[in-house]
C-alpha cells in the first residue's frame, strides 16, 4: 500500500460546551475515493471546515505527502491543494462560470489585470477536461441547475490543481442521470490521482464509488477499513452504535380514525401526486434522501409553500392554508428542520417564544398579560423537561436539544391537532434524541396525530406506524413498519430502483 | 446579445436616447454638439460620485456622508485656495482627495473594526462632517472673490472641445471600467456582495474589502469638493445639502442592487446622465422645472421595482420532469 | 452550552434571575435619562435664562414634531424597515392641505386632509415594500423624492397662506399656561406607542419580526400585515407632524421639512432601537427627543449655532454605538 495524500491525526476542535471532534483520525490516499460515513452531528462538517481553513483544530496534526501543515485561513487550504465541493453550492450566484472557477487565481495580464481572454481559454479547457461541454464559460451561475453548479465547483477544484478535493453530499439535490455523471468524473478524478473524500447518507453511492470508508460517530471515528469487503450491516452498526429499534420507546397507543387526508398534492417544480392519510393516534414517517421534497410536503400543509393543485381534509373539513396563521388555527403546527432561523427567535426570551402563537390565550383584548405567559410557558417547558437557568433567558444560549424542547413546547401550547416534526432530531445530542422521541411517543398516545420527517433510518423504523417513502418529488410507496421491514428493504425502496418499489 | 438586450444598460441607454429624441422633436436645437457636452458636463460629478458609492453599495453597505464629505473637502481646500493663493492647483486637488480619503477611511474603519452599520455610521459622519465645515471656516462663506483664478478656471478649461471637469468624469469612469472588471480587487467587491460566506472560502477578507469601498467612496468624494468649489465657485456650509441622495438615486436606477454584488459602472454612468439627461430636457420641453424631483422619484421607484424583478429567486427544483423541460 | 450546570430539576426553572427593577434600571433609557438630567443641569448653570417656564415651553416645539414621527419610526425600525420618505410625507400633506384651503374647506377639513393624506402616502409605502417586496431603504427614498416633488409640481415657487385661525390652535395654541396643544399631544401619542409597543400582542409581533421575520412566520405572525400596519401609522404620524408644522408656521412651502428624515432617524437610534431591528424602546426615543430638544435649546442660549448642535449629535449617535464593541473588545483583551 502506497503512503497516504494526507494524514489527520488525533484532531480535537470544541465549541464551548460541545466536543464537536475528539481525537479523530483520517488517511486519504491519492487515487482513492474514501467515504466518510456518519449520522448528523456526527462531526463530519467540522472537519471539512478543518480541512478548509475555517476552523483551527484545538490540536492535532495534519499531514499532507510526510510533511506536517497548518490550515488556518481558506488561503492555506488553496495552498495545500484542498477543494472543497460543497453540499449548498458556495458559489458565486452573480458572476460567470469562467469567473467561479478563477476568482482568487485569476490569469493576469503583464499590467497585472485580470487576462479574460485567458481565462476563458483556460476555464473551457478545464470544463471540457471533465466533460462538462455543455456548460458555456460566460454563462452566468444563477443561470445553472444544481448539477451543474457541482461541476463548475469541480472545475474549480481542478483549476488550481487540487491533489485532495472533499465532495460534501454532492449528490443531495441531483437526479439519478446528474448522479452517474458525477460519478463518471469521480472515476475521472481518480485516475489524475487526486484523493477524494466523500460525504454521502446513501449506502449504494458509498459501495459505488468508494475504494475505503470511516465512521463517525458524535465527534469519534468508531472504524474504518476497505470497502467491498464490509458489508453494510457492519457499517450501519458502527455509525447508529447499536441495534436498531433499541432505545426508541414502545407505544401502546391505538391508531384510531383517519384525521388528515391529502389528496393528490401537486406542486409545479417540487413535488407531484402526493396523495397519503394521517391516523389519528399515529406517527407517520416520511423517508427519501435530503432533497426529495418531503419537507417542501409539509411547508404546504403548513401554509408557506403555495400548492397548484389538490386538497388537504382535516377532520372532514376541507382546509387550504395560505399562511402558517391559517395552519395553526386549523390545528396543523409544523417544527422545522432548519431550528435556528425558523424555529426559535434565538434573541428574545424563553416564556416569550413559547408563547408567541398563543398570544391571543395568554392576553386579555390584546394587551399582553406577561404572568400569563410565564405561566403557560412554564407549564409545557416543564412537560418537556427543559433545563434553563430561567424563562427570561434568550432561546439562543440554549444547546440544540433544549432549543428544539422550546419549538416543540411552543406548538403544544396551541392545541394542536397533526404536529409536523421535519427533522427533529438533527444536530442534537443522543440524550436530548431520546427526549425527544418519548415525548413523540407520549403524544401520540394523549391522541395527537404526528408526521415525522426524517433521513435517519433508525429513527424512522423505530418511530414510525407507517412509513412514507418519497424519491424526486413523489411518493414512491407507503410501508407499514412491522416486523418484516428491514433497513436493507428501506434503502432499496428509498434508493428508487423501480423494479424493486413497484 | 439577447443578454444584452435584456440588460438594464440597453433599457437606460434606449431612455436616455428616447428622451433626447422626444425633446428634440419638440426643441430642434437640443441635439447639437454643444448643448449635449454642456448636459454631460453638467453631469460630470454626479457620475465620479455615483461610482464611488455604486463600490460601497456592492459589499452590501451604503455611504450617506459623501456629500458632507464633499462639502468639507471642498471647504478646506477653498480657505487654503483663499489664505495662501500661491499654492498650485492640483496641490489643492490632492489635499481635497486625501481629506476625502481620510473621511472614508474614517466610515470604513467603525464598519470593519466595530461592526457598526454603515447607515448608521454614515448618517453620524453625515451630520458630523457638514458640522465641521462651520466650525473650520467660523461660519463664513468663501465666494468668488476670494478664490485665484487658477483654481476657478481649473474646470472650465477646454481640451480637445470639452472642459476639464468632463474629462475627468471621462478618465475616471474609464479607470473605474478596468479596476471593476479587470482587476481582482475590483472583482472581489462583487464576490463578496454576492456571497460573503462562499467569499470567506475563496479566501477574501471580507471587512477589509469593505473597509477599501469606504476609502474609494471617500476619495472620490473630496475629488468632487475640489471640482465643485472650482466649478460652482462657492464654498459653504449649503454646498451638495441633500445630495447624499440623489447620488444613491442615481445608482438604484443604474441597476445597482442594494441587496449587493449587482451593478454595473456602465449602468451606474448612465443612471446618473438619466438624472442629467431629464433635469436638462424639462426646460427645453416648456415643463417646469418643478417636475424634475417627482420625475426622479418615479425613476427610482420604477428601477427598484425591475431591479426586484430581475432578481428572480429560483428554488431547488426537485422534480425531475420540470427538470428535465427545463 | 450554558444550560450544563444549570439545576436538573425543571421545575425549579425561575421566571428571572435578575428583578425587574433591576433590569430596568441598567437599561438603555435609564443611561439616557441621566444624560439628559445632566443637560438639564447644565443648561441651567450655563444660562439664567433657561429655568424660565416660557423658555421651557418655547422649547419644546423645536422637537415636538420630529418626536411624534419618531414615535411611529421607532416601531417601523424594530421591525426590521425603515421610511425615509417621511419629511416628503410632510410636504405633500402640507400642500394638500394648501390646496384644499384654495378651496375653501375648513379647520376640520384640513386636519382631516392632513390625515389622510399621511396614511394614504405611508399606505403607498406599505404596498410597495410588503406586497412587491422592495427593500424599504431605496423604495423610501425614491417616494421622498416623489412626494415632495409632487408638492413642487403644484406649488412651484409659491406658497399657501391665510389658513384659518381656529387652524393656528394646533402648533401656536397653549391648553393651560405654558403647557402647549402640541406638546400635550406628543405626550399622549408617545404614551399610546408605548402601550402600543410594549404592552400589546402587535407589539411583541413588531419585536418578533425585528428579530426574525421568518421565525416569526412561521410561528403564525402576519409579518406583510404588521409591516403594512407600521408603515401607516408611520404615514398617518407624518400626517400629523405636518399639520402641526403648517400651523405653527402658518404656511406652507414645497420645502417645508427638508432633512428632517436624518433627524428623525437619529432621534430613534440615539433612543436606543438597533437600526437593524429587534430591539428598542419607545421610552428610549422619547427622552433621546427631550435630549435632542435640550441640547439644540441649550445651545441656542448662549448663541451656539444649529449646525454645532448637529455635529454634537452626530459624535453622539456614533459613540453610544460603538461603546459596547468597543468595552467588549477591551474586555476581550484583557
Amino acid at each position: 500500500m502506497s503512503d497516504p495524500k494526507l494524514v489527520l491525526k488525533d484532531i480535537t476542535k470544541s465549541f464551548p460546551g460541545v466536543i464537536a471532534l475528539n481525537n479523530v483520525s483520517l488517511n486519504l490516499y491519492a487515487g482513492e475515493v474514501t467515504a466518510l460515513i456518519g449520522e448528523n452531528g456526527a462531526g463530519k462538517s467540522t472537519l471539512v471546515k478543518v480541512l478548509t481553513g475555517i476552523h483551527l483544530p484545538n490540536s492535532g496534526d495534519i499531514i499532507i505527502d510526510g510533511e506536517p501543515v497548518k490550515i488556518s485561513s481558506a488561503h492555506d487550504a488553496f495552498e495545500c491543494g484542498i477543494s472543497a465541493i460543497h453540499q449548498e453550492t458556495v458559489l458565486f450566484d452573480e458572476l460567470s462560470v469562467a469567473e467561479n472557477i478563477y476568482l482568487g487565481h485569476a490569469p493576469k495580464t503583464r499590467f497585472g489585470t485580470i487576462n479574460w481572454r485567458e481565462m476563458r481559454t483556460k476555464a473551457r479547457q478545464v470544463l471540457d477536461d471533465i466533460g462538462a461541454k455543455h456548460i458555456g464559460e460566460n454563462t452566468k451561475l444563477s443561470e445553472l441547475g444544481i448539477a451543474n453548479k457541482h461541476l463548475v465547483a469541480v472545475a474549480r477544484a481542478m483549476s488550481i490543481d487540487a491533489q485532495i478535493v472533499i465532495m460534501d453530499e454532492p449528490t443531495a439535490a441531483l437526479s439519478h442521470r446528474e448522479i452517474e455523471d458525477l460519478f463518471t468524473l469521480i472515476e475521472l478524478l481518480k485516475s489524475e490521482g487526486k484523493a477524494i473524500l466523500f460525504i454521502s447518507h446513501k449506502f449504494d453511492e458509498i459501495y459505488r464509488i468508494a475504494d475505503r470508508f470511516a465512521v463517525y460517530r458524535d465527534g469519534e471515528m468508531v472504524g474504518d477499513g476497505s470497502l467491498p469487503e464490509t458489508p453494510q450491516s457492519e457499517i450501519i452498526q458502527m455509525m447508529v452504535g447499536r441495534a436498531v429499534n433499541q432505545i426508541y420507546p414502545t407505544r401502546t397507543s391505538q391508531v384510531g380514525d383517519t384525521l388528515l387526508k391529502i389528496d393528490n398534492l401537486n406542486h409545479p417544480t417540487e413535488f407531484a401526486d402526493i396523495s397519503f392519510e394521517l391516523k389519528k393516534g399515529e406517527i407517520l414517517g416520511f423517508y427519501g434522501l435530503v432533497g426529495a421534497g418531503r419537507s417542501e410536503v409539509m411547508q404546504a400543509l403548513f401554509g408557506i409553500t403555495k400548492t397548484s393543485s389538490g386538497t388537504i381534509t382535516l377532520d372532514g373539513q376541507i382546509i387550504s392554508p395560505k399562511s402558517p396563521a391559517d395552519a395553526i388555527q386549523a390545528g396543523i403546527v409544523y417544527v422545522p428542520e432548519e431550528r435556528g432561523t425558523q424555529g426559535v427567535v434565538t434573541d428574545m426570551p424563553i416564556f416569550q417564544n413559547v408563547s408567541l402563537p398563543s398570544l391571543r390565550k395568554t392576553s386579555r383584548g390584546n394587551f399582553l398579560k406577561i404572568a400569563e405567559e410565564f405561566a403557560l410557558a412554564r407549564e409545557y417547558t416543564t412537560r418537556l423537561d427543559l433545563r434553563a437557568s430561567s424563562l427570561s433567558q434568550h432561546a439562543g444560549t440554549l444547546s440544540g436539544g433544549n432549543q428544539q424542547k422550546i419549538v416543540i413546547a411552543k406548538w403544544l401550547a396551541t392545541n394542536p391537532d397533526v404536529i409536523i416534526l421535519d427533522e427533529p432530531t438533527k444536530g442534537i445530542d443522543i440524550g436530548s434524541k431520546a427526549a425527544v422521541h418519548e415525548f413523540m411517543a407520549e403524544l401520540v398516545e394523549q391522541g395527537l396525530s404526528v408526521i415525522m420527517v426524517s433521513s435517519e433510518l433508525p429513527e424512522i423504523m423505530g418511530m414510525s406506524d407507517r412509513i412514507v417513502v418519497m424519491n424526486e418529488g413523489r411518493i414512491i410507496k407507503i410501508v407499514e413498519n412491522d416486523d418484516e421491514l428491514t433497513p436493507a428493504k428501506m434503502l432499496v425502496i428509498a434508493s428508487g430502483i423501480t423494479e424493486d418499489a413497484a | 446579445m439577447n443578454n444584452f438586450i435584456k440588460s438594464r444598460e440597453f433599457w437606460l441607454g434606449a431612455a436616455i436616447l428616447g428622451i433626447i429624441f422626444g425633446v428634440s422633436l419638440r426643441a430642434p436645437n437640443f441635439v447639437n454638439f454643444a448643448n449635449l457636452a454642456d448636459i454631460f458636463n453638467n453631469t460630470s460629478m454626479l457620475i465620479i460620485l455615483a461610482l464611488g458609492q455604486m463600490v460601497v453599495i456592492l459589499t452590501r453597505s451604503i455611504d450617506l456622508s459623501m456629500a458632507s464629505n464633499l462639502a468639507l473637502s471642498g471647504m478646506i481646500v477653498a480657505l487654503i485656495n483663499a489664505a495662501y493663493p500661491e499654492i498650485p492647483v492640483p496641490v489643492l486637488m490632492i489635499i481635497a482627495t486625501f481629506c476625502g480619503l481620510l473621511m472614508g477611511a474614517f466610515n470604513g474603519i467603525l464598519v470593519w473594526k466595530l461592526n457598526i452599520p454603515a447607515i448608521v455610521v454614515t448618517l453620524g459622519t453625515l451630520t458630523i462632517f457638514r458640522g465641521t465645515i462651520f466650525l473650520i471656516a467660523g461660519g463664513q462663506w468663501v465666494n468668488a472673490a476670494e478664490l485665484s483664478t487658477g483654481f476657478v478656471q481649473m474646470t472650465r478649461h477646454l481640451f480637445i472641445g470639452l472642459p476639464l471637469l468632463s474629462w475627468f468624469a471621462i478618465v475616471i469612469a474609464i479607470g473605474f471600467f478596468i479596476f471593476m472588471t479587470r482587476t481582482s480587487s475590483g472583482r472581489n467587491l462583487y464576490a463578496i456582495g454576492v456571497n460573503p460566506t462562499a467569499s470567506v472560502y475563496a479566501g477574501i477578507n471580507v471587512g477589509r474589502t469593505k473597509f477599501n469601498s469606504f476609502c474609494i467612496a471617500g476619495a472620490l468624494s473630496g475629488f468632487c469638493g475640489f471640482l465643485w468649489v472650482s466649478r460652482y465657485v462657492i464654498g459653504s456650509v449649503e454646498v451638495a445639502n441633500g445630495y447624499e441622495l440623489t447620488i444613491i438615486a442615481a445608482c438604484v436606477i443604474g441597476g445597482i442592487s442594494i441587496a449587493g454584488g449587482v451593478g454595473s459602472v456602465v449602468g451606474t454612468i448612465l443612471g446618473a446622465l438619466f438624472l442629467g439627461i431629464i433635469n436638462s430636457a424639462l426646460p427645453v420641453i416648456n415643463i417646469s422645472p418643478f417636475w424634475q424631483m417627482a420625475i426622479s422619484g418615479s425613476a427610482i421607484i420604477l428601477a427598484v421595482i425591475l431591479n426586484g424583478r430581475s432578481a428572480n429567486k429560483k428554488g431547488r427544483i426537485i422534480l425531475k420532469t420540470s427538470e428535465d423541460s427545463s | 452550552m450554558s444550560d450544563r450546570q444549570q439545576p436538573t430539576n425543571a421545575r425549579l426553572i425561575p421566571d428571572r434571575l435578575t428583578s425587574r427593577l433591576k433590569d430596568n434600571l441598567m437599561s438603555w433609557p435609564s443611561l439616557l435619562l441621566v444624560v439628559a438630567l445632566l443637560i438639564f443641569l447644565a443648561n441651567s448653570l450655563a444660562s439664567p435664562y433657561f429655568l424660565s417656564p416660557w423658555a421651557l415651553s418655547d422649547a419644546t416645539f423645536n422637537f415636538t414634531e420630529k418626536a411624534i414621527i419618531a414615535l411611529a419610526m421607532a416601531l417601523l425600525i424594530v421591525s426590521g424597515e425603515i421610511d425615509i420618505s417621511v419629511s416628503g410625507i410632510i410636504a405633500i400633506t402640507s400642500t394638500m392641505m394648501g390646496v384644499a384651503l384654495q378651496f375653501g374647506a375648513d379647520t376640520t377639513t384640513l386636519v382631516l386632509v392632513g390625515l389622510s393624506v399621511g396614511l394614504i402616502c405611508g399606505a403607498f409605502n406599505g404596498v410597495l415594500v410588503t406586497k412587491l417586496g422592495l427593500p424599504s431603504i431605496v423604495v423610501t427614498i425614491g417616494t421622498m423624492s416623489l412626494f415632495r416633488g409632487i408638492s413642487f409640481i403644484i406649488l412651484g415657487d409659491k406658497s399657501y397662506k391665510n389658513y384659518p385661525e381656529s387652524f393656528a390652535y394646533f402648533g401656536q395654541g397653549y391648553l393651560y399656561w405654558v403647557i402647549s396643544f402640541e406638546f400635550v399631544l406628543y405626550l399622549l401619542l408617545a404614551v399610546g406607542f408605548y402601550i402600543l409597543l410594549h404592552k400589546t400582542n402587535f407589539g411583541r409581533h413588531v419585536f418578533t419580526i425585528g428579530n426574525n421575520a421568518v421565525a416569526a412566520e412561521f410561528s403564525g405572525v402576519r409579518v406583510a400585515r404588521v409591516k403594512f400596519v407600521l408603515f401607516c401609522l408611520t404615514g398617518l404620524m407624518a400626517g400629523v407632524a405636518a399639520i402641526l408644522l403648517t400651523s405653527r408656521l402658518g404656511s406652507t412651502r414645497p420645502s417645508i421639512a427638508r432633512g428632517w428624515e436624518l433627524e428623525v432617524i437619529t432621534m430613534v437610534v440615539l433612543g436606543g432601537v438597533n437600526i437593524l431591528g429587534g430591539s428598542g424602546s419607545v421610552q428610549g426615543v422619547v427622552i433621546a427627543a427631550f435630549i435632542m430638544g435640550l441640547v439644540t435649546f441649550g445651545l441656542g442660549l448662549l448663541n451656539v449655532p444649529g449646525i454645532i448642535m448637529s455635529v454634537i449629535l452626530g459624535i453622539l449617535l456614533i459613540t453610544v454605538i460603538a461603546l459596547p464593541t468597543l468595552l467588549s473588545k477591551f474586555k476581550n483583551r484583557q
